[in-house]
């Protein structure tokens, strides 16, 4: 049966078996060029150590926040018996190959699976590392390896009382065979499971952490950019004098469909651009959201590709007491990162150097390459730290474009995106619209489940080995049915993209986040149907005896489910599996005058192992923010081709005074590590909205919610 | 045009309409002050002029005048900025980071201001930054923290 679920947990599986990864990820003996020249000792391409003890760890992964070189840095300290601190990390270089993740099979930061990747192959880079340090001792005492252990630093013989540093063992090491499977520690952990501080911490609170907007290159000039404001239009002509008037600025430079004026600083760019009137011609000049929702839903109508099923549907349904029936309808959103989208580049003498923090590094190169008609030799990518990611990085076309600016510019140049521009040109998350029909027995019970997911391709393209599947996309269908067990089951899968020329992507919480939100407050309301609490509802189907059930019944118990509450406020509650983790929420509103104030979130996770519960607790607690502003606002519109929303003004997102309080419970567990980075996200909505249901009877199937019932801060 | 940052005296080469902060990050080479909207909706550039903040990204740099520019780089030179910052590792408030610097020192104006704010006066000083990593919880409780040690 290739269901998705089995696709997902195999993925999970893969991920975590280790050895392939190590091999296929982190090719032993080769590295960083640049590190390995000064290196002592560099096993291979994530572990360097130096003659003078300083052990520095190659972070595959982009840092945008969810603790990748932290947890990288923990995970290197356990196998090398020294503290997390002494780890210093550094960022992978674009190095599709190198630094593939050994699930995903590129350098890709996304699907909350940083850690999953680097669960096993981090620990056995630093394990080989560790026997290759013992052996290289043993030899030097003429002792038994199997005698020696590592303490502070420093590799310990105690019968004989010696000792020797890594720093002096490193050259000695790096001549020792490398072992091919280096066994890893399997319990008994001194770091993992402990909140070490953050590695990143220090230089993003005294402002000298290193973002891509923060690259200063000798000689550098500064670009602002704007592409075509109609989606799909091109530059049909511009006036570049006023731009050039502007002091301070030195050039404008034209692409077949953007402008970008370029200044000593970004302040003159900024305001040469100001100053130019370009002209747009051609596009979807006469698009508006209206259109796209009306095909989507028309899409409802049309059967799709089979994701998975199971029983006879039809059956169930002709033989139901009664059916339930929905159609869910979720906007388009953007990503809103605080970091606008910045690139550096300069192109030079037939080479190509960028500076940037990039979720694809690796990809970026290729299509920056590719664009520029080089070798992916003559391109280097630097990776930086990332203000937020939240998937419109796991997109390049913006480094091409900043690649095409530094064509025509005779020194490195930082192209920095406007608010404005990163707004109306996101890669937005796209319209998702779901039916889903529910056969019920005499006592309210689903005999069936049907759920049509549609959705945009997106893994046709971005992914399509691993999520891409006889014309499904794996991710938009993922969890269609939840956690739960139906005895008969259907959920196909109708391709809804959008018109060419609008960029859509990825974004945080994925397919998990469409269909969460779809399926939890259908939980709710056919609770409501049967009479029944909606903890109790979901119990009757859930495995027993499982992770979800064990975590829902916390989650009861954390939220005090079922207590009494004040007046006006109600209580919801949502669960998931996904990304390798369990997940519930239990949401507390107050409606206020029509209003809806959320005033609570009790958030549960069972994550496996919890390698730092600290940095768990964050993406949960900022997961949930992120999600609260979707369901409260998020609604990217088109009109007359053109998207309306520019700035935080209009496209407003969750502020301190708007912040609940956040309880984040994390279940205890000797599982292997799941993601922590998107479930949070993806669950938000719908307790939220299974709060509003209880409070008001009404239940709600599109997001954000109506505006008639949220304040605006 | 001379314009005093950091407690240091620099010369600038600018247009007198150029915002403070491409001054501090492009010209001067402080990048610590980072650009999140460029209109003062989400205080990403907070610094402190005159001892106040305010969001570079839209005070012309003439507007500055012999008043004193504080960054990022430098608040932990006082011993509110001291505070704020040792809250923060101790909170562990940061994720991604790049509100961080605004953050911080719009955090230090507030407790200058008033040393033992209570909630309502944190979410009242503080709404006009954002973070989408969703610090907001911990920015809170760091604050009550670096307010509690009486550095301030
Ligand atoms: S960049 Fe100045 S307030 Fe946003
Ligand atoms: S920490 Fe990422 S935006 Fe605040």
């Amino acid at each position: 049966m290739a269901t998705h679920e089995l696709d997902r947990r195999s993925f999970v599986a893969v991920c975590l078996a280790g050895t392939a990864g190590l091999a296929l990820g982190f090719p032993l003996g080769e590295g960083n060029q640049a590190l390995a020249a000064e290196a002592a000792f560099r096993p291979n391409a994530i572990l360097a150590i130096g003659s003078d003890g300083a052990i520095t760890a190659t972070v595959p992964y982009a840092e945008m926040g969810q603790g990748a070189m932290t947890s990288i840095a923990m995970l290197v300290a356990e196998e090398l018996e020294v503290a997390p601190g002494m780890v210093k990390t550094v960022l992978a270089p674009g190095e599709n190959k190198l630094y593939a993740h050994p699930v995903l099979a590129e350098q890709i930061t996304g699907g909350s699976a940083s850690l999953r990747g680097s669960w096993a192959p981090i620990r056995k880079a630093a394990a080989s590392a560790r026997i290759m340090m013992i052996e290289a001792a043993a030899r030097q005492w003429g002792v038994k390896a199997g005698d020696c252990t590592l303490a502070d630093g420093r590799v310990v013989h105690a019968a004989s009382k010696r000792s020797a540093s890594f720093g002096d063992l490193a050259l000695a090491a790096s001549k020792m065979p490398v072992p091919a499977d280096p066994p890893i520690k399997t319990g008994g952990f001194k770091v993992i499971g402990t909140s070490a501080p953050r590695v990143d911490a220090a230089a993003k609170v005294d402002g000298s952490a290193l973002f891509g907007l923060d690259v200063r290159l000798p000689g550098m000039v500064y670009a602002a950019v704007q592409a075509s404001p109609v989606i799909g239009g091109k530059l049909a002509g511009v006036d570049p004098k006023p731009a050039l008037a502007v002091g301070g600025v030195t050039q404008v430079v034209t692409l077949p469909n953007a402008v970008a004026v370029v200044g000593r600083h970004t302040g003159a760019a900024r305001k040469g651009l100001a100053a130019i009137q370009p002209q747009w011609e051609g596009g979807l000049s006469s698009l508006s959201t209206a259109d796209l929702v009306s095909k989507a839903d028309a899409a409802l109508a049309q059967k799709g590709a089979t994701a998975y099923t199971k029983g006879d549907v039809a059956k169930a349904f002709a033989g139901a007491a009664s059916t339930f029936e929905a159609d869910y309808r979720m906007p388009m959103l953007a990503h809103a990162a605080m970091e606008p989208l910045n690139c550096t580049v300069e192109v030079r003498n037939g080479a190509c150097e960028i500076w940037v923090g990039s979720q694809v590094p690796g990809r970026a190169r290729i299509d920056v390459a590719k664009a520029l008609g080089l070798g992916e030799d003559q391109v280097k990518v630097n990776s930086y730290l990332i203000g937020g990611g939240f998937g419109r990085r796991l997109q390049s076309e913006w480094i091409v474009q900043a690649a095409l600016i530094a064509r025509d510019v005779k020194a490195p140049v930082k192209v920095v995106w406007s608010r404005e521009e990163d707004t109306r040109q996101d890669a937005y998350r796209y319209h998702n619209h779901s039916r889903v029909k529910v056969a019920l027995d005499a006592q309210g019970n689903p005999v069936a489940f049907d759920h049509r997911v549609v959705a945009p391709a997106i893994m046709q393209w971005f992914l399509p080995s691993l999520l891409w599947k006889d014309g499904v996309d794996l991710d938009a269908t993922n969890a269609a049915s939840g956690p739960y067990e139906f005895p008969n089951l259907l959920v196909d899968y109708v391709r809804n993209d959008p018109p060419e020329g609008l960029l859509v992507g990825n974004w945080r919480g994925v397919g998990e986040t469409r269909n969460g939100f779809v399926v939890e407050t259908v939980m709710d309301q056919l609770a409501a149907r049967a009479g029944v609490d909606p903890v109790a509802y979901r119990r009757r189907l859930l495995p027993p005896n499982s992770r979800i059930m064990t975590l829902l019944d916390r989650l009861a118990r954390e939220s005090g489910w079922g207590s009494p509450l004040p007046a006006g406020t109600a209580r919801g509650i949502a669960i998931q599996s996904g990304f390798g983790s369990h997940m519930g929420l239990v949401a507390q509103v107050r409606m206020d005058a029509g209003k809806v104030r959320v005033e609570r979130m009790t958030a549960v996770i069972d994550c496996g192992i919890a390698v730092n519960p600290n940095v768990v607790r964050q993406q949960i607690e900022g997961g949930l923010l992120f999600g609260l502003t979707a369901t409260l606002y998020s609604n990217i519109t088109i009109k007359d081709g053109r998207v309306v929303q520019s700035n935080f003004h209009d496209n407003p997102v969750v502020r301190m005074v708007n912040t609940p309080k956040i309880d984040v419970v994390i279940i205890d567990s000797k599982e292997d590590p799941g993601g922590v980075g998107e479930p949070g996200t993806a669950i938000v909505a719908p307790a939220i909205v299974n709060a509003v249901f209880a409070a008001t009877g009404k239940p709600l199937h599109e997001l954000p919610l109506p505006p008639s019932m949220v304040e605006r801060v | 045009m001379k314009l005093k940052v950091n407690g240091k005296v620099h010369e600038i080469d600018s247009e007198p309409d150029t915002p403070l902060l491409w001054v501090l990050r492009d010209i001067i080479g402080l990048t610590g002050t980072k650009f999140g909207c460029g209109v003062a909706l989400c205080g990403a550039c907070t610094v402190h002029v005159g001892g106040e903040p305010r969001r570079s990204c839209i005070l012309p740099v003439s507007m500055v005048g012999d008043a004193d520019v504080l960054t990022i780089e430098a608040v932990g030179g006082t011993p509110v900025g001291k505070a704020v910052q040792d809250a923060w590792l101790k909170v562990e408030v940061v994720q991604c980071g790049y509100c961080q610097a605004g953050q911080i020192m719009q955090a230090a104006a507030l407790l200058t201001a008033n040393p033992a704010p209570d909630d309502g006066a944190i979410d009242r000083a503080m709404s006009g930054n954002i973070c989408r990593c969703g610090t907001y919880p911990r920015i809170r409780a760091a604050i009550h923290a670096a307010a509690k040690q009486g550095a301030v």
